[in-house]
């Protein structure tokens, strides 16, 4: 039995806001009303003018200064509480079960597909080479160096969105559109940096596009995020010369720009799982399986110019570090 | 007192927010973390009111839509938990509210701000999934919502209700 004087939830749903109790602001129930009503309109009012000033996130927008600022604050929380639960995170590893040996599995498979992606690399490594010989002084082609950083922090799925923060900004010579990879492939690129963290796109974000190689025939197109959940994460490689496939298995790698902004040439990004052929629009897509692993994101690389300065230990192509 | 309410609120915000991108990405599942914001907001309803519970759904949704690593269109957060506060204030009860009344404030509330912020994504032309992975992650989020509530929910609305005016009861 109800009591009386409680109204059930759903009446009170439909018929709108009826204090209960002469509530914190006012003892005039007619007054609280129209004063919610009036504070609720200021609020959505405030957020379409806040979607409308942002409707293109990137450097024109007028939000972009408030991000930076939310950024250089929030940042250093977001490492210093990721570095805290590190070590309990790592601590999955001392409770291995006998699941260890299917992930030891999962593990070996996933090398050997990377050895297979090598071998495939290493097609389109001397079809560069061939291009390169014409060059005299191709001596050092990547005139770059790797800036080591941590993972601290994932967008939600609920954001639908694929971004994470890495504990490296400008203070350890990163900017944005940089190329991110890790030691399986290409990661993403930087979005925008504060002082002492990043924001990084990944590609399977659907607002992400790649320019793509097919190792094996060279060919290039474009390859956009499909967005997915977890490490489920695809691409869809679309090509510019439409006559030739990629063959099922063939490895992707970056195509690269001018200058390496967003992205350095020659990185390995995924191999071709799917292709569909559609004969209307005489078009051919593949599907792309990346090969990093974007569930489980932690140490990546941001290329930058060799010789940057950076608060960090910066790895050189030669490998060493400086 | 005021202004520690106000403390207490955006550190509770704040809180909330490492929770959700630095810590629990660890547990998620495929990526789908509860959505600790939303519940500070549906706490804050349920002890203090639509008015206040919507001014600081705007506030942690600001915060959603700005921290790193936030790439999206600015407001749609904000807009989605100042509807929650909204909705979820109409359950404020004059006793204690019972268990059940909380938990279904707590999943009603979640599915209708992952839904308004999907929604909100489709409007202004934004990155959405396909329409089976949102109902997926609205789902799952869902049940998130609802299995953190009885952790962390009676602390946090004790903390806000002590922290309520003098006479307001």
């Amino acid at each position: 039995m109800r009591r009386a004087g409680r109204p059930s939830p759903l009446p009170r749903l439909l018929r709108g806001y009826r204090p209960l109790l002469p509530g914190p602001d006012s003892s005039d129930q007619r007054a609280d009303r129209s004063r919610l009503h009036s504070r609720m309109v200021a609020l959505v009012l405030a957020c379409l003018a806040l979607m409308t000033l942002d409707h293109h996130p990137g450097t024109g927008s007028p939000l972009e200064p408030a991000r930076e600022a939310i950024g250089t604050v929030f940042g250093p929380v977001e490492s210093g509480s990721s570095a805290v639960v590190r070590p309990v995170t790592a601590m999955g590893d001392w409770f291995r079960s006998h699941r260890a040996m299917q992930n030891d599995l999962a593990e070996l498979r996933s090398q050997n597909s990377r050895l297979k992606a090598q071998q495939a690399t290493s097609r389109y490594r001397l079809n560069q080479l061939a291009e390169y010989q014409g060059l005299t002084s191709a001596a050092d082609a990547l005139d770059q160096a790797l800036v080591p950083a941590h993972v601290v922090a994932y967008g939600p799925a609920q954001s639908f969105t694929r971004t994470v923060t890495i504990d490296a900004g400008s203070e350890a010579g990163v900017r944005p559109d940089q190329t991110v990879l890790n030691d399986d492939g290409l990661v993403g690129r930087v979005l925008r940096v504060t002082r002492t963290t990043a924001t990084v796109l990944l590609i399977v974000d659907t607002e992400s596009v790649v320019g793509g190689r097919v190792g094996a025939s060279m060919k290039v197109g474009f390859l956009r995020g499909l967005g997915g959940l977890g490490d489920h994460g695809a691409l869809d490689l679309s090509l510019v010369d439409q006559t030739e496939a990629p063959a099922e298995g063939d490895t992707i790698v970056t195509w690269g720009s001018r200058d390496g902004a967003p992205y350095v040439a020659g990185v390995p990004i995924g191999h071709v799982t799917a292709v569909y052929a559609s004969l209307r629009e005489s078009s051919q897509r593949a599907v792309i399986d990346p090969y990093v692993d974007f569930g489980a994101l932690d140490v990546v690389g941001v290329v930058v110019p060799s010789g940057t300065v950076s608060d960090r230990g910066v790895i050189e192509t030669d490998g060493s570090l400086q | 007192m005021r202004s520690l309410r106000a403390t207490a609120a955006s550190a509770l915000v704040v809180v909330a927010l490492v929770l959700q991108v630095a810590i629990f990405p660890h547990l998620a599942w495929e990526g789908i973390v509860p959505n600790f914001c939303l519940l500070v907001v549906v706490a804050a309803a349920l002890v203090r009111g639509p008015a206040f519970a919507a001014t600081l759904g705007f506030f942690a949704g600001l915060l959603l839509d700005l921290a790193p690593p936030a790439d999206h269109v600015a407001g749609r957060w904000a807009l989605a938990l100042v509807v929650v506060g909204y909705v979820a204030g109409l359950m404020r009860q004059e006793a204690r509210a019972p268990a059940m009344t909380v938990v279904g404030t707590v999943a009603a509330s979640s599915f209708i701000g992952t839904s308004v912020y999907a929604l909100s994504g489709v409007v202004l032309g934004d990155a959405v999934a396909g329409a089976g992975d949102v109902l997926l992650v609205i789902v799952v989020a869902v049940m998130w919502d609802v299995i953190l509530t009885p952790l962390g929910l009676p602390g946090v609305m004790r903390l806000l209700a002590r922290l309520e005016p003098v006479g307001a009861r």
